[in-house]
């Protein structure tokens, strides 16, 4: 059985100009051990999906999928009292920008201790232990001293550990990691992402990375889901993906990239024309058509995914051969 | 030989900073001896992280805080000595982010013309004109003249703010980050741009930017910055395959290239910044340096001479 499995999720917010279709129809799954990495830009649902793993959808969004489960768990299913219990215990999740999610008001360690002790009957000291146990495991030096700090009193790169450290005190099985390292600068980011990698490793969880730096994706994640307007185009095991990209869209990102060794200097970019399409009201067909320079009238019919190789698909009708030129 | 369109050489900024009301004001070096000649025509990058002192250099090349000590000049002229109108019109800035650097309630077409109106240039009717001609050479179609920048995508933002930079004709373009606020295709679509522009209008670039993929494929010279001082100043490909300093391979090794049969890299460099106002004794690289000796603890290297450029470093060679 899967760590999580997702089975047709759908996401719907009601704006003022009609009902925006955010997600649609996402499915994937994450055995304990891999790592998924979400790749999209702006407005391609990366971030919704993640959310919605954890019920944190904003009020008005409407959440739909054939199934949502978790270690058997059927998140759909479950009542707002016990996604509390999971949230924080057995689902963790780690933020962008960790300003918004630590609390200025209270010390690193009360909100360490608290979020053991929320899910756990242990005592203030033995969560106390566990908090510094660590935020020296994220490589924070002198830890028991920063339990009083506050956080507008560490730099960036520590708000960022302390966030991993926090979202581990319960042991999770599952850690979503939304831009984690985005804000940060380029040696610390490789320290976080060494650091995830390690505990994710030593403690065997599921990880699932929303990111849109392909960097990234290749060097930490295991499985990739590529997104765009709220559907996937391409998912498969990171070598098959970076190895034969075959969503035009996919490889209209990879190309809009400098890769040292690969790209000219000075040479003109690759770039994807035109822009995402509206998603307010139904769109048939691929979403991804208007920029598409592959484009055909069968294009506007449903698009059925297609296996390209152990684990590898994508929803396109092309042959994966016609596009790779 | 010809004068350098900008020159820096040995620019300071120290800023006093409280430390609470009973304590003596400390001294913040944000900038540190910065010596730097970038020629005509050249895209020159300046590398390195949050509080590497990069936005106070900018901040001092575009005459908007003035060097605590030493000289910038532009074509040989000191801008100390120099109206501050003539500087502005010289060296125009790019911003990082669109979303805040641009008025929202202001239409396209007086953001672009904003600086003709603030250095009286032309007649209402010319100035049309002109900003009619950046909207072509942004790439931006004539009927968003009217538009404001709350209907305008993050990409077509940014070729806003680049018009409204042309519009002045300046020689050097001073980008922070241009590109780090937008998404992966849009912003190949802003580098192609800047890289056409800079051949139609013959333009100088000095491109402040913490993405080293970026900065390979559009950089001539590159500096690197650490702790207000540059530790390495060398040709693209001459830092790209033979960094001297240090700090300057720990950077180069935390580029994640698109490459799954790599993995993330073995060691990356530990710790993070000392604090500014305490700098470490003698090279302020040391308490994170591989290689550090009891000489670099003591005794602060100056540039030595290395293929292509310089390095600050004991052992650059």
């Amino acid at each position: 059985m899967p760590l999580l499995d997702v089975d047709n999720l759908t996401i719907q917010i009601p704006t003022e100009a009609g009902l925006l279709n955010a997600v649609n129809g996402v499915s994937f799954t994450l055995e304990r051990g891999e790592t998924l990495a979400i790749v999209g830009e702006s407005g391609s649902g990366k971030s919704l999906t993640s959310l919605a793993l954890m019920d944190l959808l904003p009020s008005r969004a409407v959440r739909k999928a054939r199934s949502m489960r978790f270690d058997g768990i059927d998140l759909m299913a479950v009542g707002q009292r016990k996604m509390e219990d999971l949230r924080g215990d057995r689902m963790a999740m780690i933020f962008q920008e960790p300003m918004t999610s630590l609390n200025p008001a209270y010390t690193v360690g009360d909100q360490l201790i608290e979020a053991l002790r929320r899910h756990r009957p242990v005592s203030r000291a033995v969560a106390r232990e566990r908090a510094v146990h660590l935020l020296e495991r994220v490589g924070i030096t002198a830890a028991a001293s920063r339990l009083g700090q506050y956080p507008h009193q560490l730099s960036g790169g520590l708000r960022q550990r302390v966030m991993i450290a926090m979202g581990l005190m319960c042991e999770p099985d599952l850690i979503i990691a939304d831009e984690p390292t985005t804000a940060l600068d380029v040696t610390i980011q490789a320290q976080i992402l060494m650091l995830l990698r390690d505990i994710q490793r030593e403690f065997g969880m599921g990880l699932i990375l929303v990111t849109h730096d392909l960097g990234v994706v290749a060097r930490v994640a295991t499985k990739v889901a590529v997104m765009y307007a709220g559907r996937l185009v391409e998912t498969g095991p990171v070598e098959a993906v970076f190895g034969a990209p075959s969503h035009p869209y996919t490889q209209g990102l990879l190309r809009a990239i400098p890769v040292p060794g690969r790209t000219r200097p000075g040479e003109p970019l690759g770039t994807i024309p035109g822009q995402v399409p509206n998603l307010i009201g139904p769109l048939a067909g691929c979403a991804f058509r208007n920029r598409c320079e592959h484009a055909t009238d069968a294009c506007a019919a449903a698009i059925p995914e297609r296996d390209l190789g152990p684990g590898h698909r994508m929803a396109c009708v092309l042959d994966p051969v016609a596009t790779a030129a | 030989m010809t004068v350098p369109v900008l020159e820096l050489e040995n620019v300071t900024k120290i800023y006093p900073v409280s430390q609470g009301m009973f304590k003596p004001r400390a001294m913040l070096t944000a900038v540190g001896g910065v010596s730097l000649s970038v020629a005509r025509g050249e895209v020159h990058a300046l590398v390195g992280e949050s509080g590497s002192g990069k936005s106070t250099l900018a901040k001092m090349l575009l005459g908007l805080t003035k060097p605590t000590a030493g000289e910038i000049r532009i074509d040989g002229v000191p801008i100390a000595k120099t109206d501050r109108r003539e500087v502005a019109r010289r060296i125009q800035p790019v911003f990082q982010d669109p979303y805040s650097s641009l008025n929202p309630r202001k239409s396209v077409a007086d953001l672009i013309a904003l600086p003709l109106v603030a250095h009286r240039i032309g007649t209402s009717e010319s100035r049309q004109k002109m900003v009619a001609a950046m909207l072509d050479a942004v790439g931006l179609p004539r009927r968003m003249i009217d538009a404001y920048p709350g209907q305008m995508s993050g990409g077509q933002r940014q070729r806003v703010a680049i018009a409204r930079a042309l519009v002045m004709k300046p020689d050097v373009l001073i980008c922070d980050e241009p590109t780090s606020a937008l998404d992966v295709s849009v912003q190949a679509q802003i580098l192609n741009l800047l890289m056409d522009l800079k051949r139609e209008f013959k333009l100088t670039y000095f491109f402040i930017s913490h993405n080293l993929a970026v900065v390979e494929h559009l950089a001539d010279r590159v500096a690197v910055m650490y702790l207000g001082r540059i530790v390495e100043e060398r040709g693209r490909e001459a830092l790209f395959t033979h960094a001297s300093h240090p700090y300057s391979r720990a950077l180069l090794d935390c580029v994640l290239t698109p490459d799954p049969t790599l993995g993330m890299p073995d060691t990356v460099i530990a710790g993070s910044f000392p604090n500014p106002i305490a700098p470490p004794p003698g090279c302020a690289f040391h308490p994170r340096c591989p290689r550090a000796t009891d000489r670099c603890h003591s005794v602060a290297p100056g540039p030595v001479p290395v293929a292509d450029g310089v390095a600050a470093c004991h052992y650059a060679n």
